[in-house]
């Protein structure tokens, strides 16, 4: 299994032999048209098959059928190649990872053009981002074998085009720019010398891309790493100059199912559905062998066995997604000492009980124990992804739960890790300090409910915690992550109304916007940003834009302290009546009593669900809370 | 050499795939004014299909010449 794992999406399973016939039939299945399309986007499908599934989702999307649950996403494409031939993939790939695209293409070749007039078809359809597809026949570079000078000329003349792209779109709309890194063609001059030689198509391409790079952060646009992904693939096989010739295909056809799922991957990723959690099995996926068969002595881990070795690997990559913030969980059919045994006193294992925050071992099936997984750790089952060996195991999870991602493995465990990290599940655009201590939080949350069960009642509880709320409005320093916050929360959300760093950065400077975010730390440590809210002041009316918790802080009445925040500042704002809505969505039920439970009457209840609420700011009640606040960079407020 | 028949054979399971159309038979004399979508981008889809399928590979000026399926009939069996 070389480049065929990548190009064939071998974590996908195969598409049934009647894929035509069902999609002919979609419309007629139980359970919604959304699903059942995603449905089929979840097989590892081919050019012509997603060219059949995108054709099915645009006349849905003529007939005006609902797609939901899958969220709408506008994509404009500038390239100065084909874009004809990509639309189809990504518009069916990114239904795979739940996103319902639609996409608006420049014309050909008119890349500037369509970014810099503010009346183009690409400024016009208003696109929630722009996908960058420029390749090195598009950028101003110019080979000038060993001519330094020109070189970097070359190379300041490709990276200033980039920019210019991406400073027409900021200024005609506020999407976010997908920027892909250049695949360098593998034709060579000198021969090996060409890294070494200045101006040289593979040293020039070599520093375009090192520039991209290093401009994303803090842009708030993101990297497709094309480079990267031809390279993993193969150069030569990744550009075709009979396609570019006839019919300027940017690459060869084989990869378009790949690329096209790396772009719903990114999608999906800013719209917050990246999965979390991680959940292993153990006996030969951890390890070789069965424990409870072989005992902690005949299983098989660790270096000097070539395949101790591959379950080792399986190990050390769990450990390195769970350092960027990936939880771990356990789910295996054992008794629950016997499955804790290597963890605890096996000394070639690199996991230990503590770097898991779930385990279950017990003899129920696997579905029941993910969804236990699921609810210990307040995150949905599309945040799930299940590494199992057992393919019976893995089919009846995909069966049962289709939300939670089960990737096919092949039968060598030398390749487990490397099939899971091309699958691409935990996919993200950006990664801030808090990433890294997520994993810690869902253990001491472990911690906290254990310490709950002890605890006489509730409040008793709560005020052993010592917490210290700290609000302050929006900064620079805060962005990422309140940016990340907006595209991620799902079930403590009201409105999930989804911003860029750009709109966030409007809305700290509005002085009609109220802006909060609220930190919270604890006796066993610092939970970090855990809310935002955002209020548009219209009157003497603040609106709720914006009200979104973590989960993790889920009945530690931070939801009231920051309520009463509020009130405090609308005195001093002498605002009168704070007015909330609840847009339901399927992930946010746990929000419906939000507003009713602080306090809020209800004004209108409409069609769709939603529910407009509101509050008067004289008559609303000061309550005492179990936990300090302290305000930070507020002019208004005093600390 | 590859036999004709199979060639054709392999050709009607190709073209239901890339038109949707379970009753395509794939025969010499068909062309792109005979099936509703065939335009140049559906057939340089349905010539990558062939390529993949075959395991072959056409120059450009090959693919832009070919007039009808007998012709690519006839490519097929010279490269395979």
């Amino acid at each position: 299994m070389g480049a065929g794992l990548y190009a064939e999406l071998g974590w996908l399973p195969r598409p049934p032999e009647d894929f035509h016939a069902r999609c002919r039939n979609v419309s007629e299945q139980e359970g919604g048209l959304g699903s059942s399309i995603q449905a089929l986007a979840r097989y590892a499908l081919d050019e012509n098959q997603l060219t059949r599934l995108a054709k099915l989702i645009g006349e849905a999307r003529e007939q005006r059928l609902s797609l939901s649950p899958l969220v709408p996403f506008r994509l404009a494409i500038v390239s100065n190649a084909t874009s004809q031939f990509i639309v189809p993939a990504l518009v069916a790939s990114a239904a795979r990872h739940g996103i319902a695209l639609e996409c608006c293409e420049a014309n050909f070749d008119q890349v500037v053009q369509e970014v810099l007039s503010a009346d183009s078809a690409i400024s016009r359809a208003q696109p929630d981002a722009v996908l960058i597809a420029v390749d090195h026949r598009g950028l101003p570079l110019r080979q000038c074998q060993g001519d330094a000078a020109a070189a970097q000329e070359t190379v300041e003349a490709a990276l200033a085009h980039l920019e210019l792209i991406r400073k027409g779109v900021a200024a005609n709309s506020k999407a976010i720019c997908i920027v892909q890194t250049v695949a360098r063609p593998p034709e060579t001059i000198f021969g090996n010398a060409d890294l070494a030689v200045p101006g040289t198509m593979r040293s020039l391409v070599d520093r375009v891309n090192r520039g991209i790079a290093e401009s994303i952060s803090g842009s708030g646009d993101v990297l497709f790493d094309v480079a990267g992904l031809a390279e993993t693939v193969g150069l030569a096989g990744w550009h075709d100059p009979t396609l570019w010739n006839l019919a300027k295909l940017p690459f060869s056809n084989v990869f378009l199912p790949l690329y096209a799922d790396h772009v719903g991957r990114i999608v999906a990723a800013l719209r917050g559905k990246s999965r979390r959690c991680l959940i292993l099995d153990l006996d030969n996926t951890v390890w070789g062998g069965v424990i409870g068969d072989d005992g902690i002595e005949g299983i098989v881990i660790g270096q000097g066995d070539p395949t101790g070795e591959a379950h080792l690997s399986v190990q050390q990559t769990a450990l390195t997604l769970r350092e960027r913030g990936i939880v771990l969980a356990v789910s295996s059919k054992n008794h629950d000492e016997v499955a804790r045994g290597p963890f605890q006193t096996h000394p070639d294992m690199l996991l230990r009980e503590k770097h898991i925050a779930v385990f279950q071992a017990n003899w129920d099936d696997k579905a029941t124990n993910i969804e236990a997984i699921a609810n210990a750790l307040s995150l949905g089952l599309d945040s799930m992804v299940l590494l199992d060996d057992n393919p019976a195991e893995r089919a009846l999870v995909r069966q049962l739960l289709p939300q939670v991602a089960v990737p096919e493995l092949p039968d060598d465990p030398a390749l487990f890790a490397r099939t899971l990290l091309a699958s691409g599940y935990f996919e993200a655009v950006a990664f801030s300090a808090e990433d890294r201590q997520r994993a810690d939080f869902y253990e001491e949350n472990a911690r906290r409910v254990a310490l709950r069960e002890e605890a006489a009642d509730l409040g008793t509880y709560l005020a052993s915690l010592d917490m210290v709320m700290t609000v302050q409005p929006f900064d620079a320093a805060g962005r990422n992550r309140i940016v990340q916050l907006i595209n991620k929360s799902n079930q403590y959300n009201l409105t999930t109304r989804r911003y860029t760093e750009r709109e966030i950065e409007e809305a700290q400077r509005d002085p009609d916007c109220l802006t909060l975010q609220v930190r919270l730390s604890d006796k066993f440590g610092d939970n970090g940003m855990i809310s935002v809210v955002i209020c548009r002041q219209i009157g003497r009316d603040w609106h709720v834009d914006t009200w979104l918790m973590s989960c993790r802080v889920l009945g530690r009445r931070v939801e009231d302290a920051v309520l009463q925040e509020l009130l405090l500042q609308a005195r001093e704002r002498g605002v009168d009546r704070i007015v909330g809505i609840y847009h339901p969505t399927e992930r946010n039920k746990l929000v419906e009593d939000h507003y009713a439970k602080l306090g809020f009457a209800l004004v209108e209840r409409q069609q769709d669900g939603t529910t407009v609420w509101q509050l008067s700011v004289a008559q609303a009640p000061i309550a005492t809370l179990p936990l300090e606040v302290r305000h930070l960079g507020s002019e208004l407020v005093g600390a | 050499m590859i036999d004709t028949t199979d060639i054709y054979e392999k050709l009607s399971v190709i073209f239901r795939d890339v038109f949707e159309d379970e009753t395509l038979i794939a025969k010499p004399s068909l062309t792109a004014d005979d099936i509703a979508g065939w335009d140049s981008l559906t057939n340089l889809r349905l010539v990558l299909t062939v390529q993949k399928a075959f395991g072959v590979k056409f120059t450009a000026h090959e693919i832009t010449s070919l007039n009808n399926v007998g012709e690519l009939a006839t490519l097929v069996q010279a490269k395979t």
